[in-house]
């Protein structure tokens, strides 16, 4: 699977990191997203574990997990999304479970996903006050609203 | 659509607090007479900022932690999050840790299965099936007792190995007595696969195929009977002992709630068989070898996954060298299952929709607050006069005890079909 992803993706690799024989890294740009998904998921049957956000202080991340359950690997797709313009295509398109975790990035992190169905609040309350991302690390107690 | 056809949208919804709900979950029911058209799902009443508190604790903290995120799956999380540092630093655990963690991971799903078992019962009005399940689920619970001194929330992981040891002058005694399970679970295979009437409830409901399954990327239970084959244990038995014990996955191509019955049985019994494998071995092993001292966390990232009763818990760590996770993202195997039934509940009965939704353990039972409002004056669902007294048209349809006696209710006019039949 390992020489299969490396060919079909090619030069959209900016960064291939094996960090051990069961964990691979792949850092791709984030204008590919939609493509490497496709491939990765459709083409070569990986299964879609979770997204996670970071934030990096200098910018965000989002790793993408996919599974090759059979060889027991994980291809965890990397993708750097700059502060000032925090933004990126969605995937749910391509995988429908994609869907609630890029509700939460969207709402935890303030990461915009351009063409979601249906971005909004997942599991944040209904009150909690909008623009306010409490997985940010500049996110400080004095911005969480009082108790109801 | 003109003004009169959305007049007629009813909708029930069920959710989202019940003291049976381990997850408050709120599911809106679109139905049409009593078929469901559609479904919308909400989560989130329980959110409680988990991965957020887990960035102000320290390294062997968040083991504490995670145990609490759910009080079924206690041992998955933190199973799956020491995978997750260890990973991230390259740490190998001693082999009798590795027995011990198998040993708690498979108590855990066999007393989540029972209890599942057991609410699956109630649900189609199979009582006693719930009363046998809920008192040999006694016994596992004492066995996890016994050996980590809770019920729940057993405390015995630990990054580098696990945390408590079991003691060898103990063991025949605790294989006695999960040997009994054997035989009661033989009989729940009976109970279930020999009965008519749970044959007829569940074979052919809330279908989730093979493609929409791979399509929702659903995990554990739900994907294996949908006919896919995985299951963490076999396929990533890294620091664990799951690649040292015999035992098999069942896997059904089916998709039903029949299938998901199944396959949970079937699973119990190979818990069965690898419990009393790891104690055997046990034995053989130098008590108090159970961990290796782990001094610091590097800086770096970590995955750890680790099969749940309900299907595959991710967590990902990432540290900066610090003596907190700089990032750590927990996903349990619900938050993929529970959106597959946006369509596996679609075109099913009402009286359906209970077994289905439940089908997939959601750790969700339903609640006291469901109840159908209707928007139309005649409905072919309406019931009595004195509910149509409400005013402006809308009214509380069902509550969730009606509901359930709606489903009961489908279950003994199918018994009697049956016995007719038969006679």
């Amino acid at each position: 699977m390992e020489n299969k992803i490396k060919e079909r993706l090619g030069n959209r690799v900016v960064n291939w990191e094996k960090k051990n024989e069961r964990r691979y890294y792949i850092e791709i740009k984030k204008e590919d997203v939609e493509e490497v998904t496709q491939i990765l998921f459709k083409e070569l049957g990986l299964r879609f574990s979770i997204a996670s956000g970071i934030d990096t202080i200098d910018n965000f991340e989002i790793l993408y997990h996919f599974s090759a359950d059979n060889e027991d690997k994980f291809f965890s797709l990397r993708v750097k999304i700059s502060k000032e313009k925090p933004e990126i295509h969605s995937i749910s398109k391509i995988i429908t479970a994609a869907k609630w975790i890029e509700r939460e990035i969207w709402e935890l992190l303030g990461i915009n996903f351009i063409g979601h169905p249906g971005l909004e609040r997942l599991i944040l309350t209904e009150d909690w006050p909008k623009g306010v991302c409490p997985l940010r690390k500049d996110f400080t107690n004095e911005q969480r609203p009082e108790k109801a | 659509m003109n003004k009169d056809q959305k007049k007629r949208k009813t909708i029930i919804p069920v959710g989202p607090y019940h003291p049976l709900q381990e997850e408050p979950e709120f599911f809106e029911l679109e139905v049409e007479g009593e078929r469901v058209v559609k479904l919308n799902i909400k989560i989130g009443y329980n959110h409680r900022g988990i991965e957020k508190l887990s960035e102000s604790k320290h390294f062997d903290q968040v083991t504490f932690l995670v145990e609490r995120i759910c009080g079924i799956c206690s041992t998955s999380h933190p199973f799956a999050y020491v995978q997750a540092v260890e990973d991230l630093a390259g740490i190998e655990i001693p082999e009798r840790a590795k027995y011990i963690r198998c040993i708690i991971g498979e108590l855990e799903r066999l007393h989540s299965h029972l209890l599942w078992l057991g609410l699956a019962g109630h649900f189609i009005g199979y009582n006693t099936l719930w009363m046998w399940a809920w008192k040999y689920r006694e016994t596992v619970l004492d066995l996890c007792e016994q050996i980590s001194g809770n019920r729940n929330h057993y405390a015995m992981m630990r990054i580098g190995g696990a945390r408590r040891d079991i003691l060898n002058k103990e063991i025949d005694e605790l294989k006695k007595k999960t040997a009994t399970l054997t035989s009661v679970l033989n009989m729940f295979k009976g109970a279930v696969m020999d009965d008519p009437v749970i044959a007829a409830r569940t074979k052919g409901i809330g279908i989730l195929t093979k493609e929409q399954a791979i399509n929702y990327c659903v995990v554990g239970p739900t994907a294996r009977a949908s006919g896919i084959d995985i299951d963490v244990r076999r396929d990533s038995p890294h620091n664990s002992a799951y690649n040292l014990v015999e035992w098999n996955v069942p896997v059904l191509p089916d998709g039903d709630v029949f299938a998901k019955v199944v396959v949970r049985i079937l699973e119990m019994l190979e818990s069965v068989k690898i419990i009393i494998q790891c104690l055997d071995r046990l034995k053989d092993l130098k008590e108090g070898e159970i961990w290796n001292e782990v001094r610091d966390i590097p800086a770096g990232e970590g995955i750890g996954t680790y099969e749940a009763p309900r299907g595959e818990v991710f967590h990902y760590v990432r540290s900066d060298g610090g003596n907190t996770p700089f990032r750590h993202k927990v996903r349990a195997p619900s938050y993929m299952n529970i959106l597959s039934n946006e369509v596996a509940v679609i075109g099913g009965d009402i009286a359906d929709a209970c077994i289905t939704l439940a089908a997939v353990d959601p750790c969700y039972c339903c609640t006291d607050r469901i109840q159908a409002v209707e928007n139309r004056p005649a409905c072919p669902l309406r019931q009595s006069s004195s509910e149509a007294s409400h005013s402006s048209g809308r009214k509380l349809k069902y509550n969730w005890e009606q509901l359930l006696k709606l489903s009961q209710e489908k279950t003994k006019r199918i018994l009697s079909i049956k016995n007719q039949v038969s006679k």
